[in-house]
């Protein structure tokens, strides 16, 4: 018999009662089983309940990738609430942004994060409690002194029964902040159903098995990571999760020693691959059944080169955008016959091309992508008008469509050739930089009269952040001094690579910066 | 060069080189990826930083958290490497 109302975290509930002794979560030196996850997470939940999170609030997860964040997703749908996993990474400005957008209730966080964590809640004006992992020192204590602080532990020791469920499907689950050309970071809203959708979608064309140990190297907070962990506990797999790929060396002994069998990736990791591939050979990655790329299309070398690493494992390019989770993937049978293409829509997705005024473009014209599907998000959290922009009116009466902002190609067969963005966003690392938010940023710092930021090609990050800055009048500052700063901002990846310190910047006639002729 | 000039300039090169959240709680002994203070091309910043002013070549085999996680680990790894 099927459920009526089959819920996100129905995924973890089930494989839990199945498989309850079954090693779920490997992380930090940790094995956790599904049983252990289902019983701290309805933990958690009801520790949320009892500090007031009702059915739809919103729960910020601030943290990186450790079985607190893991438990913590779960717990926050199990609430009844929508959960917002925001990229530890984020600096305090930022971070009060997102917390005042979504009136976040509460806030779970970690330890090591708890002066940017302390400043920020004392900022904010919705939030009614904090949960904190890790050690809480004397030093962290004292930042915290006057907030309400609950310490892991005691949200986790209370009764493992999970709180009465009050959501159905068509209820947000969570929502994913992405950066815009507005510079304004914009929250995503998916449902229950939404997500739903994306997972049973994705795991038919990767056939993911019970039996998969899928490696976690991506952030959670990133929805490429955070996918990682639905699907694997969608189907009663293993998640191997790991902090991040800094040392690559330690994540390959990983990967042997788990026995991994799923690699998601992003192009800077495997341009990191590639750059070690004689020490490769040093490690068992036998294991290996699939490896995946998403966020901005490999270069061909880079599939060879996996190709050659993984000879028995799929290899899946693929491509979407937060606001519909994924478009295409590439069928792995065609990899070397259409090595530069993204492949055709992900199951139960429809797409096509349009041009300026609606109109539907044949092969190998190029035009904006359209996205038609399940997994299509319910609009920007309290932004209609960005929302009106991206979601249009379909055929059937009151559905919406996605308009990605995506230039692309079909070719004859109909497979999707990226060629580039309508707007400026820049793609470094896998992660969307809006050059209107770093050159904010590099705006506010003092000295600085205005600034211009591009992105370049560079071999491991995809494209590079490049700034070119005018200083004001006796101002001395290097560029140096100006990463130091950005550093201070933003997070790592849209701190600028390069800064080139320069005497003016071409304006048009309006007075805007004209960008066409820096490089 | 001894040990705590080698300390001084790997200390200068993370403190003006990267973000740290809370200086206060940080000493020599600070875990940079656990505490956020640098990510994976961060590391390969502190690789060229390490090749370049003190003139050893870092193998694949040593790019790991024993060697580049810390000051004091940073610190030890040099030494080892200048012999």
């Amino acid at each position: 018999m099927t459920r009526a109302t089959f819920l996100l975290h129905d995924y973890l509930t089930d494989s839990a009662s199945r498989l309850p002794d079954k090693v779920a979560l490997v992380c930090d030196g940790e094995r956790l089983t599904y049983g252990e996850l289902e019983a701290r997470s309805n933990a958690l939940a009801l520790a949320l309940v009892e500090r007031g999170v009702t059915r739809g609030d919103r729960v910020v997860v601030f943290a990186d990738n450790t079985v607190e964040t893991a438990i913590s997703f779960w717990a926050v749908l199990k609430a009844n609430a929508v959960v917002s996993i925001v990229n530890p990474q984020t600096k305090l400005d930022k971070l009060v942004y997102l917390l005042e957008d979504c009136r976040a209730r509460v806030l779970i966080s970690d330890a090591h994060l708890a002066r940017v964590v302390a400043e920020a809640a004392r900022k904010t004006t919705h939030l009614a409690a904090i949960i904190m992992s890790g050690r809480l020192d004397d030093h962290a204590n004292e930042r915290l002194a006057g907030l309400r602080v609950t310490a892991w532990a005691e949200a986790i020791a209370g009764n493992h029964a999970p709180p009465r469920r009050t959501c159905i499907d068509l209820d947000l689950a969570s929502i994913i902040y992405t950066s815009g050309s507005t510079g304004e970071p914009k929250g995503v809203m998916l449902t229950h159903r939404n997500m739903l959708a994306a997972c049973a979608s994705i795991g038919e064309y990767l056939r993911i098995a019970q039996d998969e140990v899928i490696l976690g190297v991506l952030p959670l907070a990133f929805d490429y990571g955070l996918y990682q962990m639905i699907m694997a506990f969608a189907h009663g797999a293993r998640l191997v999760l790991e902090r991040s790929f800094a040392f690559p060396a330690e994540v390959l002994k990983v990967i042997a020693a788990e026995r991994v069998t799923g690699f998601p990736g992003v192009p800077t990791i495997f341009a990191m691959l590639a750059g070690m591939v004689s020490s490769l050979r040093d490690y068992d990655l036998s294991a290996i059944r699939y490896v995946t790329n998403t966020a901005a299309a490999l270069p061909v070398k880079h599939i060879t080169m996996l190709r050659e690493l993984f000879p028995q494992a799929r290899i899946y390019s693929m491509y979407g955008l937060t606001e519909c989770k994924r478009c295409t993937y590439l069928p792995p049978e065609d990899v070397d016959r259409k090595p530069e293409s993204v492949g055709i829509a992900i199951p139960n997705t429809e797409l096509w091309l349009v041009d300026d005024d609606d109109n539907r473009l044949g092969p190998n014209q190029v035009g904006q992508l359209v996205i038609r599907g399940a997994t299509v998000m319910k609009g920007y959290w309290e932004k209609p008008e960005l929302t009106a922009r991206k979601l249009r009116p379909g055929s059937v009466p009151g559905e919406h469509v996605l308009y990605t902002g995506d230039l692309c190609r079909l070719d004859d067969e109909g497979y999707l050739y990226f060629v580039g963005r309508m707007d400026d966003i820049i793609k470094s690392r896998g992660e969307k930089v809006a050059p209107k938010e770093v050159e904010a940023a590099i705006v506010s710092i003092a000295g600085v009269r205005e600034a211009a930021v591009i992105g370049v090609p560079d071999e491991l990050l995809g494209e590079a952040v490049k700034a070119f800055v005018v200083l004001e009048a006796g101002a001395h500052l290097d560029p140096q001094a100006i990463m130091r700063e950005c550093r201070a901002r933003l997070e790592s990846f849209m701190v600028p690579k390069y800064v080139e310190i320069v005497g003016e910047l071409a304006k048009g006639m309006t007075g805007k910066i004209q960008k066409q002729g820096l490089t | 060069m001894v040990t705590s000039e080698v300390r001084t300039q790997v200390r200068t090169f993370v403190t003006n080189n990267f973000y740290l959240a809370d200086p206060d709680a940080f000493d020599d002994a600070t875990s940079f990826l656990r505490d956020g203070i640098i990510d994976s091309t961060g590391v390969l910043e502190l690789v060229t930083f390490v090749e370049d002013r003190f003139g050893i070549t870092v193998p694949d085999d040593d790019l790991v958290p024993t060697n580049f996680d810390s000051i004091d680990a940073l610190v030890a790894f040099v030494e080892r490497k200048r012999g």
